[in-house]
């Protein structure tokens, strides 16, 4: 019986050797291990032996069961490398093929300075106030300090629903609307859209976009409104821009200025978008005028603010050298694709 | 306004460049548009002597001139035919600069060697080019060898300046001159209003009459003897530069006083005047005057008129009459120097569509007060240059005089307003500069001068020390104080949750006007008495087409859609956030922010409803339902679905009926709009999100296929499955509808996938069973679906 199983063993291994992919091989392992493999047979012939032969040649018999299970793992382990290499060099692909992407879209470049402005003012404590585009006229002006028949009416070309309905002609008049919803300590800016009846061209829109900052508190100073926009300019137009402050006049503020920033696109040299003169005028503001605070129900003895407001569309056009307003307002999607 | 800078210099001494002081006074708060600095671009421009002239050897046309500059003598070839030996020209040596960036080098004309050129007046820039005979020739005693700019008077330049509406005063040259000396801690120079006048007076020929209270002074002087003729050459140039055109030295006059005042006056030909007496009173309606201009005006009541003892002679504050007009001939003159309310001018001057310098200055309030020392200045001049003789004595009519304006203020509260540090001194010297009286230390007591009626509290003296003491010496600081916690509303984050999950559905953003034509309602087929056509009307709209305001974003999302098309871009995908305009009950109207997504190309009804439902998921809405609508006129009778969100209507999507397309230009393209109101599906918006238990046992999936008829909605067999099967389904998806080939006509085939699952245990083949078979039967019972 010993040399049956050495006979089977060497046969196995042979076999094995000899088998060239794993379908050989599984045919290979139930020829000996199957229920009705020839190890099997031989093993269940052990009834026969003596009881003194029976473990020796047991213990053999599992050695050549061993031998063999383990010939055929080590066969199986190198033949399925080599299925698997053949495969993975059949496999070759053309990777400058294009992707499979899903389509993104994109945001409008107002929106994207926008976002970019709030997370900024954000960071600064700064929420965001809204109100409504077709606006009291009491909002509008007059609480503005800008009373009927007041010149700046004529400056500001308003549309008109009736007397006391305009289009709102900035985002100012959500200045007395926040004072009067909410006590100070107050810090929001108002994004939104602004009318003013200008005919379109390349640099006028009768829709444009504003965004106004309003801070009221106990103590706010003029060299707080500086400190705050300096920040913003910083941060928005880089750290190596400069501000300059000009008086100027509005009704609302008092103080009141205008702001350059030190030009982004020459950084001061001189250029088109700044007119050669290095700077850019970017915002106006101003402390708030104290009969404003008291529209907005804020005693002007007790608390102080500032006020600010910037045009949008020029900051988007500077930006990305957008040289035509109207572009903004066309959506083309070859001009939306770009940002 | 236009500052000739050497008028400016009459008045204060400023040892500076033009440029340093527009930018100086920039910065002090008197805005400077434009500097016009004269003969900026010659350089090395200098007089000359021709001392010989020759033929040129090869070539007819050409003169060799020896040119004595002073400190040599130089050869220059020209072709100019006008000179001769002795005269005296400007030459642009080597290496000058002229006008239009031209540079003057050495060379050689047909082989004689040229140092420079002699130059026309054209090309020193102070000459039109139909104006240029030839070489300048300056006068016989002019010295030699010195620049040209200074010889031709062109040093200096004009600074333009952007006045304000608050400032009045600074309409003049002088007030220009009080900020630059305050700008500069300078002295501020007196006008000079010295003249004589004879012993009869006015009251023999003239008396004024106010009769309404929006004339509040009216000053009249009379001139006699007057000659009329040009002015002197000084006060024709300084008019020029300020961009006032010279007349005759009477109306030059009158504009010199107001461009150096800023005070407005007006002269009449006494032997126009009837009556003896000048009348300020309204209009009549419907009257009619004849402007110095030759027009024929229009008046009426709101308006106010100088008038004569017969008829008007003037519109008050804006333009004279051509009845009393200055003439030639004119012997006797009365000025005219009156103060008027503002608004009223401004008014006036609107409906007449008449702006003159007059009315810009007037209808900015100018200080009553400003009248008597300007009709000094003009009785000065007159002496001055000879235009006539002074009658004595005046007649001023000043019903209520304006007195100065006092208040207080404490230079600490302006410190800590400010954010500054300024010396008491300091601040006393600002606000004495600008004329104010100041006494005090602690408390500043403030007289400040009629001519700033712009300053009234103590915020307006904050502003007058901060922008002279200078903007840019503000320290720049942070906002100390309790911290504010910048918060996002709820709704301002789901606005941006929409933005971005358009955006990454694959869709711009587009903005678009929110005024639209009332016409877009019939483009979008609405019904005549649809309450969308109610809008918002503007009442003085850019045109018809931007007359309302939009109750629907629909039409300028087909308009964008129309216009990418027109440009042959062959796809498109866009969302707006569009506000719509409803009016309601409210004076104001009711505005609500719509969800608008347009596109073609590529696209069907399930890419815009696959959109909208990834949105709604990532909103977190439930009980959405998007139910089959025939109705809606803008879109495909059988191609739209109104939204509903918790049983209310939400909006409408759906492919755009031919008819609107068409109406947007389009041709065979299929468009596919909706517009959905945020705040609807906000309100049904729940973005927390709970964990559930991932599951413990396995799930089971069954297919179904059925056949059915195919009027029933996939939405109908789903409920109907969901309600039979719901103690068991995990989930349900369609994977095949289809129609044709082996289903019988009406028919259509469905399948779905289910998948079962129990929380709390193994699904038993007998439980999936019962449950499955449930389903099945429900749906053969209910919608009579024939199981395959
Ligand atoms: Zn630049």
């Amino acid at each position: 019986m010993r040399e049956q199983l050495e006979k089977i063993k060497i046969e196995a291994l042979e076999e094995v050797g000899k088998a060239s992919n794993s379908q050989e091989l599984d045919e290979v392992r139930v020829k000996y291990l199957g229920k009705k493999g020839l190890l099997t047979s031989i093993l269940r012939g052990m009834g026969s032996l003596s009881p003194e032969e029976r473990p020796v040649i047991g213990k053999t018999a599992n050695e050549v069961r061993e031998e063999i299970e383990g010939a055929l793992e080590e066969a199986k382990r190198k033949i399925k490398d080599r299925e698997k290499n053949i495969r993975l060099s059949q496999e070759k692909i053309d990777v400058t093929m294009p992707g499979r992407a899903n389509v993104i879209g994109g945001l409008h470049p107002v929106t994207k300075v926008l976002d970019e402005i709030r997370e900024i003012f954000f960071g600064m404590g700064f929420s965001v106030a809204e109100g409504p585009e077709v606006e009291l006229d009491y909002y509008n002006f007059e609480a503005l300090n800008i009373p009927k028949n007041h010149p700046a009416r004529d400056e500001q070309d308003t549309f008109y629903i009736n007397d006391r309905v305009v289009l709102r002609t900035q985002t100012s008049p959500v200045q007395v609307r926040t004072m009067e919803k909410t006590k100070p300590p107050i810090r929001v800016i108002v994004p939104g859209k602004v009318y003013r009846s200008d005919a379109s061209d390349a640099t006028h829109s009768p829709i444009f976009f504003q965004i106004e900052g309003l801070v009221v508190d106990k103590g706010i100073t003029m060299a707080n409104l500086k400190g705050t926009l300096d920040t913003f300019a910083k941060r928005f137009f880089g750290e190596k821009t400069k501000t300059k402050f000009r008086p100027h006049h509005f009704p609302f503020t008092e103080p009141s200025c205008e702001v350059d920033v030190s030009c982004f696109v020459c950084g001061g040299d001189g250029c088109r978008v700044c007119k050669g003169s290095g700077w850019v005028e970017i915002l106006g503001g101003g402390m708030v005028h104290p009969d404003v605070l008291r529209a907005g129900g804020i005693d002007p003895e007790v608390y102080s603010g500032f006020a600010f407001g910037m045009g949008l569309d020029r900051i988007v056009m500077a930006k990305y050298g957008i040289d035509d307003i109207r572009l903004l307002y066309e959506n083309d999607v070859r001009f939306l694709k770009q940002f | 306004m236009k500052v000739p800078y050497k008028w400016l210099l009459d008045y204060v001494d400023l040892d500076k460049d033009i440029r340093e002081v527009a930018d100086a006074l920039t910065l002090s708060g008197s805005k400077v548009e434009e500097v016009e600095e004269f003969g900026r671009e010659i350089s090395r421009g200098v007089t000359g002597k021709i001392i010989k002239r020759e033929k040129h050897p090869d070539a007819d046309k050409l003169q060799v001139c020896q040119v004595d500059v002073k400190d040599e003598v130089i050869q220059i070839v020209t072709g100019a035919t006008n000179i001769k030996e002795g005269d005296i020209v400007p030459v642009a040596l080597h290496g000058s600069t002229l006008p239009g960036g031209i540079k003057i080098k050495r060379g050689k004309l047909r082989g004689v060697e040229s140092n420079g050129m002699m130059c026309s007046e054209f090309e020193l820039g102070i000459a039109n080019e139909d104006s240029v005979h030839g070489i300048m020739i300056l006068p016989e005693d002019t010295p030699i060898g010195v620049d040209v700019k200074d010889v031709l008077g062109l040093t200096g330049g004009v600074i333009d300046f952007e006045i304000t509406s608050n400032r009045p005063d600074c309409f003049g040259v002088y007030g220009i001159a009080r900020e630059a000396a305050a700008t500069f801690k300078a002295a501020l120079k007196p006008v000079e209003t010295s003249f004589k006048e004879d012993e009869d007076t006015i009251r023999n020929y003239l008396s004024v009459e106010i009769q309404d209270p929006l004339c509040r002074r009216y000053i009249a002087k009379m001139i006699k003897n007057v000659k009329v003729g040009p002015s002197p050459e000084w006060m024709k140039q300084r008019l020029e530069e300020a961009g006032v055109r010279s007349i005759n030295n009477i109306v030059d006059i009158t504009n010199y006083v107001m461009l150096e005042l800023g005070q407005p006056m007006h002269a009449f030909d006494y032997r126009y005047i009837d009556g003896k007496k000048i009348i300020v009173r309204r209009a009549e309606d419907n009257e009619r005057f004849i402007t110095l201009d030759g027009v024929e005006r229009s008046l009426d009541s709101s308006m106010l008129v100088i008038a004569d003892g017969a008829k008007a002679v003037g519109i008050a504050g804006v333009m004279g009459g051509q009845n009393s007009e200055v003439k030639d001939d004119t012997n006797t003159i009365v000025f005219e120097i009156a103060n008027f309310n503002g608004s009223n001018i401004r008014i006036t001057s609107k409906k007449l569509g008449l702006r003159t310098e007059a009315s810009t200055r007037f209808e900015k309030d100018i200080d009553p007060n400003l009248a008597e020392i300007a009709m000094k200045r003009a009785c000065h001049l007159v002496e001055l240059i000879g235009a006539g003789e002074v009658v004595g004595g005046v007649i001023d009519v000043y019903p209520k005089r304006l007195e100065p304006h006092r208040l207080e203020v404490s230079p600490e509260w302006i410190n800590s307003f400010l954010g500054t540090d300024v010396e008491v001194s300091r601040m006393k010297e600002i606000l004495e500069s600008l004329e104010m009286k100041v006494e005090g230390e602690e408390i500043l007591k403030i007289e400040v001068p009629t001519f700033r009626q712009d300053v009234r509290i103590k915020e307006d003296i904050a502003e007058e020390i901060a922008r002279i003491y200078g903007y840019n010496n503000i320290p720049s600081v942070k906002i100390k104080g309790e911290a504010v916690e910048a918060i996002k509303t709820t709704e301002q984050k789901l606005i941006e949750t929409v933005k971005n999950t358009m955006v990454s559905s694959g869709l711009y953003e587009g903005i678009t006007y929110s005024f639209t034509s009332p016409k877009v309602f019939d483009s979008i087929r609405l019904k005549e008495d649809d309450p969308l056509r109610k809008a918002v009307v503007i009442s003085n709209p850019l045109g018809e087409d931007f007359s309302i305001m939009r109750t629907t974003g629909i039409p300028s999302m087909m308009e964008v859609l129309g216009r990418n098309y027109a440009r042959g871009i062959k796809e498109a995908g866009i969302f707006e956030i569009a506000r719509v305009y409803l009016p309601q009950d409210d004076i104001l109207p009711d505005e609500r922010d719509r969800l608008v997504i347009g596109m073609y190309g590529n696209v069907d009804f399930y890419s815009l409803k696959g959109v909208i439902e990834n949105l709604l998921s990532v909103l977190g809405v439930d009980r959405v339902d998007f139910e089959s609508e025939g109705e809606n006129p803008t879109f495909h009778p059988g191609r739209c679905a109104r939204l509903m969100v918790r049983r209310k209507p939400a909006g409408f999507l759906g492919e755009v009926h031919p008819d609107v397309s068409e109406n947007y230009g389009f041709e065979d393209e299929r468009v596919y709009v909706a517009e959905i109101d945020l705040k609807t599906i906000f309100e049904a918006s729940r973005l927390e999100r709970k964990y559930r238990a991932l599951p413990k046992f396995p799930s089971v999936t069954r297919d179904i296929a059925m056949l059915i008829s195919d009027d029933v909605t996939v939405g109908e067999i789903e409920n109907v499955i969901m309600r039979a099967g719901r103690e068991l389904i995990e989930s349900i998806k369609l994977f095949d509808v289809y129609k044709g080939k082996q289903i019988p006509e009406g028919l259509k085939s469905v399948a779905y996938s289910i998948v079962y699952r129990k929380e709390n245990g193994t699904l038993k083949d007998e439980e999936v069973n019962r449950v499955h078979e449930k389903i099945v039967k429900a749906l053969s019972e209910k919608l009579k679906a024939q199981l395959r």
